[in-house]
């Protein structure tokens, strides 16, 4: 082995640029007096910006098959840019709505940037990983300043303690979280026991020669799987979730159910598309199984709740779901055939554009926010029209994209996802699929009716800080877009696909 | 003397992580899942370098302390977060707004313990 390249030096940059803002950021903030804390908020928006910069820099020297680096840890493909470009964007979102918010929640400090960056290296590690040491570890630099960013209380957690509640759902999120993280690194340990290496293109390799019916093949699919459905929310394992949602700051809510759920959405396509993808025939009928029943659990409970934070906990969940269901096609149908791409391109359509729309919906009930009100009951939306027609109009694009009615976004992912399913001649999960989006219907009106429910003393207008404006404007009018004029969403999904299919990590 | 073999290393890894899992599935006091916790990430660790030596490669040990260190920052940050979330203890915040916070003194016999439940 020699040393490393500058070519290495350059695909690590966005990360380690990333990471010298977040120290800088924890170093900074000791000077900054607390009038002045915004610029925490300000730094870490240029961190981001130029941590986007360096991607397009690498994205403009990038060879068409993705450039391997660092001892073969780190492939920075088509697919790692797409997503990196992802992750950057909605952080830059999540940073840019949070300014204001932290002001209220009098915890306007620079640890929750630093942590917020370091997370977003995490993803950008799981992105771009190809060993699966880069993959743990970034799992667990995405995970663990996610568990203390869920530790930020807020005025609100100060005021009102409810010690039980907390502490069932540092139960459900941390310790469970610990938990599957424990059990997908077996799962690794044996992945790793077959291949004799860490490198998922050689695990390709090994996984194709062994029989599909040994235990102890069937125990590491088992367990590495498990890990990996508990990071999306799939049903049994699902209850971190909602938990989150409703004791973390809005904030922070959003950013764990849209970005990190999109996250553990990469490292799922990575290691289980890509990395088993000999074994597919294998799983792909659990996953199938586990997609029904988080479907249909997701549904009947997010109908029942009155808590707007933990109803779009389980719409998120719901969505998993509708992800989920395309790996009926991707376990049936031949490499390379016009399904397959079909059910990967919907993935890769849905992941950004559920990314957006679960971030916006949770940045507008952060906007909620205001003296007492903590703005996550259903109740505090009433009227909402009336005191801010913007607001509700954002929260209403967002709904539309969410329950996939087609001028915003998220009609798109669910049309490709049924398509593939249709192709491959699983018609009856199509058919389920499309009942699931109509009951889903019920529960987003449950939100959309207060809004426009008016009252007969209309409540003071609600002041809406600019940051807070800027964000919600790019998210809804970044939905409409993506919904309206689709071409070049697909076209860059087709660009990423197109090299998808011609690495050696796809398989041949 | 029988040999000691790779797979008798996996059923002991396999057995930590029965252990493991169980302790986590069936005990309800944090200290104690943690704890069930770091078995199953001991058996990651075991069934690892037991791979590395069948392999004749130092892969597996490198991740075994990627792993460990993972296991260590975990385990402060879980008990961290657990003190502050369902203890009521804010140690920053509190100094820097000079309120004394009323739980603050009931921290020793504070920490929750589930099976009290």
């Amino acid at each position: 082995m020699t040393g490393l390249s500058p070519i290495d030096y350059r695909l690590m940059l966005p990360m380690v640029e990333l990471t010298i803002f977040a120290l800088g950021l924890l170093l900074i903030d000791l000077w900054i007096p607390p009038e002045w804390k915004w610029l925490n908020a300000t730094g870490a928006f240029i961190g981001v910006l130029f941590s986007a910069l360096c991607v397009w820099q690498i994205q403009a020297i990038l060879p068409p098959r993705g450039q391997i680096g660092f001892y073969n840890s780190l492939l920075v493909d088509r697919f790692a840019i797409y997503f990196w470009y992802l992750f950057l964007a909605a952080a830059a979102l999540t940073i840019l709505g949070s300014s204001r918010y932290l002001d209220i929640e009098n915890e306007h400090r620079g640890e929750y940037y630093a942590l917020l960056l370091i997370s977003v290296v995490g993803m950008m590690c799981m992105a771009a990983g190809i060993d699966i040491v880069l993959m743990f570890v970034g799992l667990e630099l995405t995970l663990i300043p996610a568990y203390l960013l869920f530790g930020f209380r807020g005025r609100h957690g100060k005021e009102k303690e409810n010690h039980a509640r907390a502490r069932e759902a540092v139960r459900k999120f941390v310790f469970h979280g610990l938990f599957s993280s424990a059990i997908f690194a077996y799962g690794l340990s044996l992945l790793y026991g077959f291949s004799g290496s860490t490198n998922l293109a050689h695990i390709v390799r090994a996984l194709g020669a062994v029989n599909p019916r040994d235990p102890v093949v069937i125990i590491a699919l088992l367990t590495t799987i498990t890990g990996l459905l508990s990071k999306i929310a799939a049903v049994p394992l699902h209850r971190w979730a909602p938990a989150a949602s409703e004791t973390a700051l809005t904030t922070i809510s959003g950013y764990i159910l849209s970005l990190g759920m999109a996250a553990a959405w990469v490292l799922f396509l990575r290691i289980v598309v890509f990395g088993m993808l000999p074994l597919r025939a294998v799983y792909a009928p659990v996953l199938t199984v586990v997609a029904i029943a988080t479907l249909t659990l997701a549904t009947v409970a997010a109908l029942m709740q009155t808590n707007t934070k933990r109803l779009l906990a389980y719409s998120a969940i719901v969505h998993t779901g509708y992800i989920l269901l395309s790996f009926s096609v991707i376990g049936s149908e031949r490499i390379a055939s016009p399904a397959f791409f079909d059910a990967l391109k919907a993935m890769l359509i849905y992941l950004p554009v559920l990314t957006l729309m679960n971030l916006g919906a949770f940045l507008v009930i952060a906007a909620l926010r205001q003296g007492a009100v903590l703005g996550d009951d259903l109740a505090d939306l009433t009227g909402l029209f009336d005191r801010s027609p913007f607001v509700a109009v954002t929260m209403l694009i967002f709904l539309f994209s969410l329950a996939g009615i087609p001028p915003a976004a998220g009609y798109l992912g669910k049309y490709y996802i049924f398509r593939s399913l249709v192709e491959s001649g699983h018609r009856s999960l199509a058919a389920a699929g499309v009942v699931f989006s109509l009951l889903g219907l019920l529960y987003y009106w449950k939100i959309a009716k207060p809004i426009f429910t008016r009252q007969p003393q209309p409540n003071p207008p609600l002041p809406v800080s600019l940051g807070m404006r800027s964000t919600l404007a790019i998210t809804a009018l970044a939905t409409l877009v993506i919904g309206v004029y689709p071409r070049p969403l697909i076209t860059l999904v087709s660009w990423v696909l197109g090299i998808a299919q011609a690495t050696h990590v796809a398989g041949k | 003397m029988l040999p000691i073999t790779t797979v008798h290393y996996l059923v002991v890894a396999a057995a930590l992580f029965g252990i493991g899992v169980s302790g986590v599935l069936t005990r309800r006091s944090p200290v104690i899942v943690l704890m069930s916790i770091e078995l199953i990430l001991n058996a990651v660790n075991l069934n690892l370098v037991a791979f590395s030596r069948m392999w004749g490669n130092p892969q597996g040990q490198v991740f075994a302390i990627f792993v460990t260190v993972a296991a260590a920052s975990q385990a402060v940050v879980a008990v961290g977060v657990l003190i502050v979330l369902a203890c009521g203890v804010v140690a920053r915040g509190a100094a820097r707004n000079r309120e004394p916070s009323p739980n603050h003194a009931s921290l020793p016999n504070g920490l929750p313990n589930g099976d009290a439940e």
